[in-house]
């Protein structure tokens, strides 16, 4: 991995980046002024809010919407509780 | 086994293309490469080559393909000319800035306008900085050896720039040459497999190619371009003594042309070199002590070699086929005369820019050059700094 | 694909791209990718979705990928696709690729479409994804020649005299049908399982395909990032967004909305369209209105007729 303030002799040629996905350590969550909260209890696992989210956040995992959400990567758009259609997400201030 | 043959200059370097077999070539035909790659085509059509040809709709999408499939990991060509280099312009530095290994032969021809389709060197010379290794040729024979050389050059490890072959439009393009070309085998030894260290197919370790690089990297970058084309000098030393092995023909950053005990010199690129040959020959006869300094490796820029050679004589003319509009010269003019500059050679350095959009350029107005010169010696004034040779008033 | 599925394919996109909050071209995207069942490449025109998901030393695609320049992300993809030709044609790989290239709707529309002309015509086997967000939003919302009309742009503002962008927006959709490339579809976030139809579709396909979905942006847009999804819906209930591909030559719809919704609902929204609800404008609500009618209208026809 390319560290900040490494040199011109260290890094890859042409400004290649070697690996893939790495944004995944770039933290986006602090653009954030309110967190989407799941209710399970109130989740039809309809799949909507994962496939809307712009920052791949809503996480699923077999087939089952996940409430724990990536608040490493949501930036708090608000899709995701604005198209529940069953009110199983709110927005809370950060 | 080599063997002679006659060819154009374009035709030369569809055979040379022929025998790197590329695996991709994108290109687009313009005046006066389109024979190139016509030529080229039907080797395609042909099976000669495995070769997968992208007909392209512009220049710009030639070398945006091209930079495509060399990304990609493959061998991968195209040509231009002109206008149509122009047209590419921002996608060459892309190239050069990825670092891949392209080689492109430029046939040269004025920049429009007005629009003309014959030889001169604006369309390189605007290109000298585009981070592209640029070689020259003064004829068919040195633009098919340079084509092959190009190859290993680009491909270096150490290197890993994209390659510009020149020639003159139609005087090499066009005319028919008696030149030796090598036999196939002895091409695909020479160049051998390219192999890229990194690729866009390697599906096991993807890469990301052209990233948004912003203040904190992208100098550093610039940085290993510039170190590779110092490199490059090493390298193209390297493969040219290579390939004097190969073909019994000897390359390197230039050609001393009865320079020894010269005190007058010329500078010139391309065919405009043979011209002046012949015009060095006949006042050698008259007992004139003239001589010529042809660029072949114009970009990197082997400025102190060329100055310790310069160094020693008493005036010396570039010749420039293109016009800078700086007023103060053509391109070649600059970098010749701040070269010696650099070593305080005690040197007169004059210019003539010529040949612009074909304008033919004779032996007699070469001799003309040198008699200035003398006389530059004689009065110990430069009364033009840089004219404009063969221009009518 | 039903979503539940669709989650369970592997992540392409990952977190940590720095489009806006609310960005329709990030779940456009994620979708997309997802419908892939190969290893890719990915090219990007330069814009928005290039700056912010490669920015050095990071990238958010799984897969490999190549940004070359703005108007030339057809004609990169086509020489990575044919350098993987070439190599399968000589033996060197024999491993299944998926070529997807990328573009706004500027580096479409506009600065990229001769080269994305080229590259449909010379026949790829390629997938291009225009997403359409109707105007130059990396640069700061300059018009385009997908911005709709009556839009107020950076260069096409809202003024005394002249009120936004004065002429309709290209049908680039049919002018890709025009090709006769194999699959052309124009498709939508609201409705994610035909999106993602569409993507596996095109991927499937032999030869080129090309696919217009519409990508909202809050800010070029002046709306709410939450409203993100909702109003690409209002955009298909009021027709100025249809939904419909074309296989093979072939027209079909994909959504016909209950109730055909006027025009206003989509325009009031957002704020790019203010101006257009002043006093003394209405004539341009009814012209745009009508226009999309007669869009409208020309589609049903084309969509009955096969």
């Amino acid at each position: 991995m390319i560290k900040p303030g490494d040199g011109y002799k260290s890094i890859p040629k042409g400004g290649l980046i070697l690996e893939g996905g790495n944004a995944k350590r770039y933290n986006t969550g602090g653009w954030r002024t309110k967190k989407p909260v799941l209710d399970k209890d109130r989740c039809i696992n309809c799949h909507l809010c994962w496939a809307f989210c712009p920052d791949v956040s809503i996480l699923s995992k077999d087939g089952v919407v996940s409430d724990q959400i990536d608040y490493d990567h949501c930036k708090g758009c608000g899709i995701c509780a604005n198209e529940c259609p069953v009110n199983a997400i709110e927005m809370v201030k950060e | 086994m080599s063997s002679k043959v006659a060819l154009t200059g374009n035709e030369a370097l569809a055979q040379a293309m022929r025998q790197i077999n590329p695996d991709v070539v994108a290109a687009y035909p313009i005046t006066p490469q389109t024979a190139m790659v016509q030529t080229f085509s039907q080797f395609v059509a042909d099976g000669e080559v495995d070769t997968e040809y992208v007909t392209v709709e512009s220049e710009h999408s030639a070398m945006s393909a091209t930079v495509g499939a060399s990304a990609a990991g493959a061998r991968a060509m195209t040509a231009t000319a002109a206008n149509g280099l122009a047209l590419m312009w921002e996608v060459l530095y892309i190239a050069s800035g990825t670092r891949l290994p392209i080689v492109m032969p430029v046939v040269n021809r004025a920049l429009s306008g007005p629009i003309n389709i014959h030889c001169d060197h604006s369309d390189a010379m605007g290109a000298r900085d585009s981070g592209w290794i640029q070689l020259y040729a003064e004829n068919a024979q040195e633009a098919y050896d340079n084509a092959i050389q190009a190859l290993r050059i680009s491909e270096h490890k150490d290197v890993m720039l994209p390659t510009m072959v020149n020639l003159d439009g139609f005087i090499t393009s066009h005319a028919v040459e008696s030149l030796e070309i090598l036999a196939d085998s002895d091409v695909k030894e020479f160049i051998g497999e390219y192999k890229a260290e990194h690729h866009l197919l390697d599906s096991k370790n993807p890469i990301a190619v052209g990233p948004l690089d912003l203040q904190d990297f992208y100098f550093e970058h610039k940085m290993q371009q510039s170190i590779a084309m110092e490199n490059s000098k090493e390298v193209i030393l390297e493969v040219a003594k290579e390939y004097k092995e190969l073909s019994g023909r000897e390359y390197e950053f230039f050609e001393e042309y009865k320079l020894d005990d010269a005190e007058i010199g010329i500078v010139a690129l391309n065919s405009t070199a043979g011209t002046a040959k012949g015009a060095v020959d006949n006042l050698r006869e008259q007992g004139v002590k003239a001589g010529l300094l042809k660029i072949r490796v114009y970009r990197p820029f082997p400025g102190e070699e060329i100055a310790e050679v310069l160094k020693s004589l008493k005036a010396v003319a570039v010749l420039d086929r293109a016009e800078s509009f700086s007023t103060n010269g053509g391109p070649v003019f600059g970098d010749i005369r701040s070269i010696l500059y650099n070593i305080k050679a005690d040197v007169e350095v004059v210019n003539y820019i010529y040949g612009l959009g074909g304008r033919d350029i004779k032996v007699g107005e070469i001799e003309s050059v040198y008699r200035d010169l003398e006389e530059i010696i004689d009065s110990g004034n430069v009364k033009n700094r840089v004219s404009h040779l063969g221009v009518r008033e | 694909m039903k979503l539940k599925e669709a989650a369970k394919t592997k992540e392409r996109l990952t977190g940590g791209h720095r489009l806006c909050s609310g960005c329709g071209a990030g779940t456009a995207t994620n979708l997309i990718m997802r419908a892939s069942k190969n290893p890719a490449v990915v090219g990007c025109a330069t814009g928005c979705l290039e700056v912010s998901t490669t920015i050095y030393p990071f990238t958010a695609w799984e897969d490999s990928f190549i940004h070359n320049a703005f108007e030339n992300v057809a004609a990169t993809i086509s020489g990575v696709e044919a350098a993987y030709r070439s190599l399968v044609k000589q033996g060197k790989m024999d491993e299944e690729f998926d070529f997807i290239a990328f573009g706004g709707d500027g580096g479409t529309y506009d600065i990229g479409f001769q080269s994305l002309s080229g590259a449909m015509e010379r026949g790829h086997n390629m997938v291009y994804i225009c997403y359409d967000n109707g105007a130059y939003m990396n640069t700061g919302i300059q018009r385009s020649s997908a911005t709709p009309k009556g839009a107020n742009t950076t260069t096409s503002p809202a003024g005394k005299v002249i009120p936004g962008k004065q002429q309709y927006k290209k049908e680039l959709t049919d002018i890709m049908v025009a090709h006769n490339i194999p699959y052309v579809a124009q498709a939508s976030l609201f409705k994610p399982q035909d999106l993602l139809r569409k993507a596996q579709k095109a991927f499937e396909t032999k030869g080129p395909a090309f696919i217009n979905v519409i990508a909202t942006c809050p800010r070029g847009w002046r709306s709410r990032a939450e409203k993100g999804i909702e109003l690409t819906k209002v955009a298909a209930d009021t027709c100025a967004w249809p939904l419909f591909e074309v296989e093979e030559g072939k027209w079909k719809l994909n959504y016909k909305p209950k109730k055909k919704k006027p025009i206003e609902e989509w325009l009031r929204q957002q704020g790019r369209f203010k101006h257009l609800f002043k006093k003394g404008n209405e004539h341009l609500i009814e012209e745009i209105q009508e226009h999309t009618d007669q869009r409208w209208e020309y589609l049903l026809e084309m969509c009955e007729k096969d």
